[in-house]
């Protein structure tokens, strides 16, 4: 009897929930740190007023932004975890892997610097004498794309920090920003890429303490999803937009994005 | 909307007079009413009187069909209580209004009966509230909610009419406002059968009076007889006004 | 903290300064928390009704059932609603992942279970009064349903606000299956916490203190239509 009104309303407003769904727009599966320094929100409207295309962004975890796209839940992949990236290609989910732009991730502490790594160009050494000093570190602990590489970095260190876990190794399993937020509230050290630390804004008395490592490079790989495995990609507008970002173009409105005076990917496309 | 009790193959046939054939009622082990044995002739008032705990109000939401008796056998006219309750009404000590306006209490019983919403300012005239049809029926004064009450049990357009101390706790001009609604009622034949406490209005309505003394009837006379003359002890106690234990 | 104050401060520029992104943000949280909340009252009064003047076997665990789901965690709920909207999955077809439709549909399962649990709290006590009354009217099961949500229409306002709450405030299902996606599915709770993990906190509080200021006034809107009723004896 009184519902009848609302439940006109509650049809209507899902009628247009759904509407809003347009043709001509694709959804980006990203990792974080692309989305959160804002290089999309300055990329974006340039490639939406040329093409016209809508390009809707989630950002979440690599590892998680790839088994979204496996799920067909994307048209496009762009994240940092080159093994894993091969392999979503190799598995038949994405057409073609392209390198895209590049960073570095870095180690960030406290001015205390309890492990006395600040000033340290060499990884392994750094992490080698936080893990001997038993200073906090927190990790992603998320299989994102910084998480992989940290572990690689660990690896090569011959440290195995998971065995103090919940000691002095913290994992956070959230992602790049929650773990800053965390690893900073308890004055541990947090590797993290440098776009996202240069626009993060709760820094406090954190700055950079090792960095300039061969081994912290950090590549970004942009792939569009595969149409064989997922018949619902919109496969125009997702390799027009994938061409667009390593064309001279786009790699140049790559490098023109800046925060605080300093660019924070560094395009290196292959170029034909 | 049809009530259940008109699509009964008994929806025409005679409820009256009602037979109560050796009734018991246990309720936590105990008996609170034991073989109550009565026929309730066709029409007038029949007052059900008796000491407080007596199972006056039990005696009388059992015959309406609202408990059912533990043994013994109800019959209105050959039907099981259950079968006739929606040709009957009752009117509770404290009226059970809805969190609506005066009229809207009214509206209610007319819709889900299915009867013609146009009686209403005409039940609600009849028991003096039509002035307060807009009003909210639970800011009613304690009279006027229990004339509420009378008219939505009339409107369901009942053949018997359950008063269940309907008058306890009302000043003498409320007391007297309903007990015209209910004579009324009775001249239009509407059986009454009424649970009191008070004596001069039993003397006033009562054609014939039950009189219940610990979950028995402790005698059933006409009102002629009972008044001067009560047959029983417990009668007498009661009429004189002594504690009956 | 200091930043409290810069948050409060931020949160009164923001609203003054009309900013058109905030606007879309917060109509896009009330659209679809309120709409939520109208289907989750649509499924879960008449149930909520149904089971507050039931007598049948396994109602206990009925109640059980429904008092522990009021508590599904926000983030469980989305992840189902996901993996049945995922293109991989059963609806996929839809295309609803990544939608407010999609929000919609997971805070609905997230609150119905509220609405029907505390309704039939509400819907059982208001029957209590009115049991013997409706049984010698001979009311219908169906007639007494409309009739006892009718009645208790006033104190279900107040269900259907602690449905909206919880909505309103939750980020973990939202994020999910809304991938707080800007200008398509970005609310305030997944708002908040982008701006949180761009450690922009001050921000994220702005965002807060705004999301609690609506709270507040679709909160006194119920309160006062709530005070109106009881100076009737409607509640």
């Amino acid at each position: 009897m009184f519902k009848k009104p609302f439940a006109a309303t509650a049809v209507a407003l899902i009628i247009a929930g759904a509407a809003s769904a347009q043709d001509q727009s694709i959804i980006v599966q990203s990792t974080t740190s692309t989305a959160n320094s804002g290089l999309y929100d300055y990329l974006l409207p340039i490639f939406q007023n040329e093409t016209g295309i809508q390009v809707n962004v989630v950002a979440v975890g690599t590892g998680q932004a790839i088994k979204n796209a496996e799920n067909c839940d994307g048209d496009v992949l762009l994240v940092h975890a080159k093994a894993s990236e091969e392999k979503f290609v190799a598995d038949g989910f994405g057409t073609e892997r392209t390198d895209l732009m590049y960073n570095d991730f870095v180690v960030v502490g406290p001015a205390a610097d309890p492990a006395g790594v600040a000033g340290m160009n060499d990884v392994q050494g750094a992490l080698a004498k936080i893990a001997e000093s038993e200073a906090p570190f927190a990790s992603r602990g998320d299989d994102s794309g910084t998480h992989k590489a940290e572990m690689a970095l660990w690896k090569s260190a011959d440290v195995d920090p998971t065995a103090a876990s919940g000691g002095w190794y913290r994992e956070t399993g959230s992602g790049m920003g929650a773990t800053l937020n965390t690893g900073i509230g308890m004055g541990a050290y947090v590797m993290t890429d440098r776009a996202t630390w240069i626009s993060f804004e709760n820094k406090q008395d954190y700055s950079v303490v090792v960095e300039g490592d061969q081994d912290m490079f950090n590549q970004y790989g942009v792939i569009p999803v595969n149409p064989a495995k997922c018949p619902s990609v919109n496969v125009d507008a997702a390799q027009t937009f994938a061409d667009w970002l390593v064309s001279a173009e786009g790699q140049e409105a790559i490098a023109g994005f800046k925060v605080a005076d300093q660019q924070l990917f560094f395009p290196n496309a292959p170029t034909n | 909307m049809k009530s259940d009790a008109e699509d009964t193959p008994t929806a025409d046939a005679p409820i009256l007079p009602v037979t109560l054939q050796g009734v018991a009622l246990r309720l936590g082990g105990a008996f609170v009413l034991e073989d109550v044995s009565l026929e309730l002739g066709q029409t007038g008032c029949t007052a059900i009187m008796g000491s407080n705990g007596a199972g006056k109000s039990l005696l009388l939401r059992m015959m309406h069909g609202l408990i059912a008796p533990t043994s013994g056998d109800i019959r209105w006219g050959g039907a099981a209580p259950s079968e006739v309750m929606a040709r009957q009404a009752l009117v509770f000590q404290k009226p059970v209004l809805l969190r609506r306006s005066v009229a809207a209490n009214i509206d209610f019983v007319l819709k889900v009966r299915g009867q013609d919403r146009a009686q209403r300012d005409a039940l609600l005239d009849h028991v003096g509230l039509l002035h307060k049809s807009a009003q909210p029926a639970r800011l009613l004064s304690g009279g006027e909610a229990q004339r509420l009450a009378l008219a939505r049990a009339l409107a369901t357009e009942p053949e018997v009419l359950f008063l269940d101390e309907p008058t306890a706790s009302l000043d003498p001009a409320s007391v007297l406002a309903i007990e015209r609604i209910v004579s009324d009622a009775r001249s239009r034949g509407v059986r009454i059968i009424l649970v009191t406490h008070d004596l001069g209005q039993a003397r006033r309505m009562a054609d014939d009076v039950v009189f219940l003394h610990k979950g028995r009837v402790a005698e059933h006379s006409t009102a002629q007889a009972f008044f001067p003359d009560p047959q029983s002890d417990a009668a007498r106690d009661y009429l004189n006004g002594r504690l009956v234990v | 903290m200091q930043s409290i104050g810069e948050a409060l401060g931020l949160a009164i520029a923001l609203v003054l300064s009309g900013d058109p992104d905030l606007l879309e943000i917060v109509l896009l949280s009330l659209r679809v928390s309120l709409t939520a909340t109208v289907i989750a009252c649509m499924i879960g009064l008449p149930i909520g009704a149904l089971v507050a003047i039931g007598r049948f076997r396994g109602r206990n665990a009925v109640l059980i059932l429904m008092n522990a789901l009021m508590g599904l965690p926000p983030v469980v709920v989305g992840l189902l609603v996901y993996l049945y909207l995922s293109r991989s999955g059963p609806l996929g077809f839809l295309g609803l992942l990544y939608t407010p439709t999609a929000m919609i549909i997971a805070q609905t399962i997230l609150i119905a279970p509220i609405v029907a649990a505390l309704s039939r709290q509400v819907i059982e006590d208001l029957h209590a009064e009115y049991a013997e009354q409706f049984r010698s009217l001979c009311l219908t099961r169906l007639q007494t349903v409309q009739a006892l949500l009718w009645d208790a229409r006033y104190s279900l306002l107040t269900v259907g606000l602690a449905g909206f709450g919880r909505a309103v405030a939750e980020v973990g299902a939202v994020i999910i299956v809304g991938g707080n996606i800007d200008h398509l599915t970005r609310v305030m709770t997944t708002a908040i916490a982008l701006e949180t993990s761009k450690g922009d906190l001050a921000l994220a509080l702005a965002l807060g203190i705004i999301l609690l200021v609506i709270a507040l006034g679709v909160n006194a809107a119920v309160q006062s239509v709530r005070m109106t009723a009881a100076r009737q004896a409607y509640v």
